[in-house]
């Protein structure tokens, strides 16, 4: 599934339009047939259309469970003239009075409706509804619910397993931090491609040519940036030391802000703050393919030795990749979106497969910090692991043999990750 | 009408040069990215400043009026003051333009990432991590050895994918041994999978090709009707 940014709405927009042309002609057509259909059967029948259909029963109003007290549900059961074949009611009106108020029209539904969700409401507020089934010539009113103050709950207990192995693997990471500050080592295995980096800013330096670095065009709020830009501060460190020059095209303004820090810092950090330039980064649009044409005439014209392609990327990363690849340029590439890495696989020399990207990104960094982070994840999929083999058997088994204490292990063990999954 | 056939000549004329690059980077290429550039920018500008400077900020905190039956002014919507913690940070980050203070911008970008962090945790360890254990957790051969040799082969390759799977991302220990093999196995899903998605979005990216030439043939050259 790729990603491509608003601007195929107009064309989304003139499907809908044909889909919905399509609707109304179709209707159009069938509404004579009906009506002729109607006449033909009951031509001296007058009684059915002054007929009163029956209200909806047992309207029900209750609060929604975990939620900001802003929602109550409202149930009832269908008049039993809205069936199908027989429909008299041609739909239903929901009535609300607020705080004993006067009841005013709030919603309008279809036939066959039997609930609705009232949003946007106050906690300190009482509200009583009804529900009014019409028809062609009458509209009856069911009986009134009892008033009722939506509740705010302040603790979302289905989702307690979820909180409670939240809180395992966040304990974890925290556990490494402190290990990783207090100075123990922590073992994290090597991983291919990291090596590359250091030859190919050599390999730049030595060709006397650019480096070109890429993060993807997402914003802050995408931690694939972030993994990017801590890799650009170890890449930019290698750069001021070697003298080589790096190019940052960014489409994002926030990014082009954080990568000018990042690299100012690693120059600084290098001993060469005189070197840095905010020329090295510079914004070029927003719109993706604007920034893809852009990046391309920068590839073919400047003809860059290295090329990082580190981050988000979406429909446009074999574009990048495979013009980085025509220009004879080494590419190391890293992304989390799994529909994007078979062609950073295709096009580049070395791909960060998903989370090898914010592996890489601590292990470069050696930050207590993202050494915890990774550590505490690796905990967290230790546990997955462990279930995902537990569960397996024990269901497996259970099933196949009708063992109870398997059955017991796979029940209880669906019982938790559904509801840690909010299912 | 002229403006249509106009609209349309330039539309052909921007594609062309686009694909021009195909062949080599040349002057034409370079006009249509600098047009493709220049108007996306300033699009986006105008798009991001009515939609969000105006759109949520100034609507949100100064809501437009309307005079009622009576005659008075009264309030689309109550005030939302709490966007101006959003314009502040905003603020802060235009800051950068005076280098003394231009620190105070890492506010704004601490916040964002911080706050998106924070805001997505729930919601990708729920979806992500969660409900992708439990919809592993399933009898490899069905109820009672029931299920068919395609169902079985299935779930044997669902279960048997992820577990190795995450074998592979397990940071903390080096591929070496039995382990080390499961760890590939695990790489061979993957490129199985990339694989099968190489090809199917390759065939959606025909779909857009296809989608420039019926443009091309069609509303610029008349050729197909």
């Amino acid at each position: 599934m790729q990603y491509i940014r608003p601007t195929d709405g107009g064309r989304r927009s003139r499907l809908a339009f044909g889909f919905l042309s399509i609707l109304i002609v179709f209707a159009a057509l069938s509404a004579p047939v009906v009506a002729q259909d109607v006449v033909a059967d009951t031509p001296a029948d007058t009684t059915a259309v002054s007929h009163v259909p029956a209200p909806a029963t047992s309207v029900v109003v209750d609060d929604y469970k975990y939620d900001f007290g802003d929602r109550l549900n409202l149930s009832w059961v269908p008049s039993i003239d809205d069936q199908i074949g027989e429909r008299m009611v041609l739909g239903y009106i929901v009535y609300r009075s607020i705080n004993g108020g006067e009841f005013k029209p709030l919603e309008s539904l279809l036939p066959g409706a039997s609930s609705f969700e009232d949003k946007d409401l106050h906690a300190d507020s009482s509200y009583v509804y009804y529900v009014a089934a019409f028809s062609e010539t009458d509209t009856v009113p069911s009986i009134h619910t009892q008033a009722h103050q939506p509740e705010r709950e302040f603790i979302h207990f289905d989702l307690l397993w979820l909180f409670v192995i939240a809180a395992l693997i966040s304990f974890s990471v925290i556990y490494f931090i402190w290990m990783a500050r207090a100075g123990k080592d922590l073992f994290v295995r090597k991983i291919a491609g990291l090596d590359a980096v250091d030859d190919a800013i050599g390999r730049a330096t030595e060709m006397g040519r650019p480096i070109l670095f890429i993060p993807g065009i997402q914003d802050m709020d995408d931690v694939q940036t972030i993994a990017g830009l801590t890799i650009l501060g170890r890449v930019a460190k290698q750069i001021a030391d070697y003298d080589t020059r790096i190019r940052m095209p960014v489409s994002r303004s926030l990014v082009m802000t954080a990568a000018r820090e990042t690299i100012k810092a690693a120059y600084q950090i290098a001993g060469r703050p005189d070197a840095y330039s905010d020329d090295m980064v510079n914004y070029v649009t927003d719109e993706q393919f604007g920034y893809v044409a852009a990046v391309d005439g920068i590839m073919v014209r400047e003809r860059p030795a290295t090329i990082f392609l580190l981050g988000a990327f979406f429909a446009e990363s074999l574009i990048l990749a495979e013009t980085g690849n025509s220009v004879g340029a080494i590419q190391i590439a890293g992304t989390a979106r799994p529909a994007q890495l078979p062609f950073f696989i295709a096009a580049c020399d070395f791909t960060l497969i998903g989370e090898e990207l914010f592996a890489a990104s601590a292990y470069l960094s050696g930050e207590p910090k993202q050494l915890g982070s990774l550590k505490g994840q690796d905990v967290g999929k230790g546990i997955a692991m462990a279930v995902i083999l537990i569960g397996v058997i024990s269901v497996t088994l259970g099933k196949a043999f009708d063992i109870e204490i398997f059955n017991w292990i796979a029940d209880a063990l669906s019982t938790v990750f559904s509801k840690a999954g909010g299912s | 009408m002229f403006w249509e056939h106009f609209a349309v000549w330039v539309a052909a004329f921007l594609t062309l040069g686009i694909y021009s690059f195909l062949y080599k980077d040349n002057p034409w290429y370079k006009l249509c990215e600098s047009i493709f550039v220049g108007i996306s920018a300033g699009y986006w500008f105008v798009t991001l400043f009515w939609d969000n400077i105006y759109g949520k900020f100034w609507v949100g905190v100064f809501p437009p009026t309307h005079v009622n039956e009576l005659g008075e002014s009264v309030r689309t919507a109550q005030p939302d003051y709490w966007l101006l913690v959003g314009a502040v940070l905003g603020l802060l980050m235009l800051l950068r333009l005076v280098p003394k203070i231009g620190w105070l911008s890492r506010w704004s970008l601490a916040f964002i990432v911080g706050a998106t962090a924070g805001f997505y945790l729930i919601n990708y360890f729920s979806s992500n991590v969660m409900r992708q254990v439990q919809d592993t957790i399933m009898p490899l051969f069905g109820s009672g050895f029931d299920a068919s040799a395609y169902v079985i082969i299935g779930n044997i390759v669902v279960a048997v994918g992820t577990f190795t799977g995450l074998i592979y991302f397990f940071f903390s220990k080096e591929h070496r041994g039995a382990f080390g093999f499961s760890a590939k196995v695990g790489i061979f899903f993957l490129m199985v999978t990339f694989g099968a998605s190489f090809g199917y979005t390759v065939m959606s990216r025909m779909s857009l090709l296809i989608g420039r030439i019926d443009f091309l043939l069609s509303d610029w050259l008349g050729l197909i009707r």
